[in-house]
């Protein structure tokens, strides 16, 4: 068993994010497990840590770090991993847990797998590759490893014995800030309502075939409850944001259904949908490579055949 | 206009995420039908726009194309030099292969501090084969510069490098003084392509080469000795195969939803 260091960012006022328990209940796979918060915790929230197993629950003091990007958090996190000593540091897989997990890297001498799906106990880590093509499994063959864990790597979970953890400030080191980059202004971006894309456990995503009209696209993912994706081809059209894009260069999703409509299927749209459990397409064009991985394929025209299921989706439910 | 840019590029030779690509029974990735990778495109693009912005390569500006691989890999910096990079370098070395993230930053980082007085590094946002995302942030921690990452604008405005970075819920501006470390989206620009007047020119632009020895590193620093992570087995998924295909007779509809019901989805 390694004793586990988990990085948690930000906790919502209201508690412990569900992502933030899945990390918990990840580190817990690999031993005893303490957490690095980057703000203060209210004493409901240490309760509720404690609930997750963390055994130690350690804070920058005073110190506020939003403003910064990532480098003090990192120098930080190492301060805190100096004083716990743990065999191993596990990290979200956004952006920031990436980059401060790579940093964190340079500073311990420690090996980082990034895009963990699961974890299991003697520290081997799995993720998927070139796309979603390959299933790889890993190691770090330093003293500590830096993991970077997925969403649903591990299931949300009270620990089995519940701790009453100690909180210590560990000092932000100085000089942390010297060479950060600032951030200077914030913005909220516009919220759909619906699932997080990476998250959703249904995608249902629209390319070229559209025409630009992503109306049946939304009208079906509301109906199943689900995030909207779109093709590059999409989004370089400018029919819908960037943050929509599924493939290569835009989020790879495992989600239990995708549906894909007017989508042709060229092996950068394939990749981002490959790995998800049940895949469905719709297309006009018999020829669409799509049809080769898809579970369930209608050749027929998306704005008859979505709305149609959309309406019978109701039906049922009502 | 103000004062000129020494800018360096990171680019990758890497297998052409347009057709299938292999993990081999060494458990390295397969790298025939290698090309530029298609992310970086977008940070030199971003890099020539800045040097054009103060007058190119007349008014001194430099934008210095660095790659490290097999002498395969010179393909990617002679793409580039055809794209309108400078000039080249390549870190080249049998020690190499199989390194990590770890080990690709530690020998990058050596090559920029003997390339030297540089203003900015630029990055894609990640590599397509390895897709980490790691080695722009580790690089910034090696080198003790600020990082500036996931761009989806940046400007210089004096010697402040000002991006905006998009996240899952918030926009943000981030700034830091130059030198800094930067990687790009894909949201950045439209990269251009090689012309022929381009394609004429990289022939008479120079690629220096270093290997290890040159940049104060040994072989068990780098490559499988030096990384710190190990793959321990690589499977393909296995191929997923056609299912039941309808054509729409009026009803697909509510066969799509059959199916889903079938699949206990709905």
């Amino acid at each position: 068993m390694t004793s586990t260091l988990v990085y948690l960012d930000v906790i919502p006022a209201e508690g412990l994010g569900k992502p933030q328990l899945e990390l918990l209940a990840a580190g817990r796979i690999l031993g005893p497990i303490s957490a690095a918060v980057v703000t203060q915790p209210s004493d409901a929230v240490v309760r509720e840590l404690g609930e997750h197993g963390v055994e130690t629950v350690y804070t920058p003091g005073d110190a506020d770090l939003s403003g910064y990007l990532v480098a003090p958090q990192a120098a930080w996190l190492a301060a805190v991993a100096s004083a716990a000593q743990p065999g191993a540091v596990v990290l979200d897989n956004s952006f920031e847990g990436k980059e401060i997990a790579g940093r964190l890297g340079v500073r311990l001498d420690a090996g980082v797998i990034t895009d963990v799906v699961a974890l299991e106990g003697d520290g081997t880590a799995h993720k998927t590759v070139l796309a979603g093509s390959y299933e790889v499994s890993a190691k770090v063959t330093s003293p500590v490893a830096v993991f970077a864990v997925k969403p649903g790597a591990a299931e949300a979970a009270p620990a089995p014995v519940a701790a009453s953890p100690a909180v210590k400030a560990i000092e932000v080191p100085e000089g942390a800030f010297a060479r950060a980059a600032r951030i200077t202004a914030r913005t909220d971006r516009p919220r759909s309502g619906r699932p997080e894309l990476t998250e959703a456990a249904i995608v249902v995503a629209g390319g070229r075939g559209t025409d630009g009209d992503f109306g049946p696209i939304e009208d079906l993912a509301d109906a199943l409850g689900a995030a909207v994706g779109a093709s590059r081809a999409a989004t370089d059209a400018g029919w819908i944001s960037h943050d929509f894009q599924v493939g290569q260069t835009g989020k790879t999703v495992s989600p239990q259904l995708y549906i894909s409509a007017g989508i042709s299927g060229a092996i950068q749209q394939k990749a981002g949908m490959q790995t998800a459990k049940v895949i469905v397409a719709v297309n006009s064009d018999p020829e669409s490579p799509v049809f080769e991985i898809a579970d369930f394929g209608v050749v027929g025209d998306l704005f008859k055949v979505l709305p149609q299921a959309t309406e019978e989706i109701k039906r049922r439910r009502a | 206009m103000g004062d000129t840019l020494k800018i360096v590029v990171l680019v990758k030779h890497v297998p052409d995420a347009q057709f299938d690509r292999h993990i081999g029974p060494d458990r390295t990735l397969e790298r025939s039908e290698s090309i530029l990778s298609e992310l970086d495109e977008y940070a030199l693009e971003a890099a020539l726009q800045l040097s054009e912005a103060r007058g190119g390569e007349k008014a001194g500006n430099q934008v210095i194309a660095l790659t490290m691989g097999t002498p395969d890999a010179a393909n990617a910096l002679k793409k580039a030099l055809q794209i309108g990079a400078s000039s080249g370098v390549h870190v080249t070395d049998e020690a190499l292969a199989a390194s990590d993230a770890w080990a690709t930053s530690l020998v990058l980082a050596a090559a920029l501090r003997e390339i030297g007085d540089i203003d900015l590094v630029l990055a894609g946002m990640a590599s397509t084969d390895g897709e980490t995302s790691l080695v722009p942030a580790q690089l910034a921690e090696r080198l003790g510069l600020p990082q500036l990452t996931f761009a989806s604008s940046l400007e210089i405005e004096g010697r402040t490098a000002v991006i905006r970075r998009d996240g899952g819920t918030t926009s943000d501006t981030v700034e830091a003084d130059l030198p800094a470390v930067v990687s790009v989206t894909d949201q950045i620009n439209e990269p251009r392509y090689p012309n022929f007047k381009g394609i004429l020119a990289a022939k008479k632009k120079k690629i220096a080469t270093f290997s290890l020895a040159d940049l104060g590193l040994d072989a068990g620093q780098t490559g499988s000795a030096g990384a710190l992570t190990r793959v321990e087995q690589a499977e393909p998924r296995p191929a997923r195969t056609a299912g039941t295909i309808i054509t729409d007779e009026g009803d697909a509809g509510m066969k799509l939803v059959d199916f889903l019901a079938a699949q206990k989805l709905v």
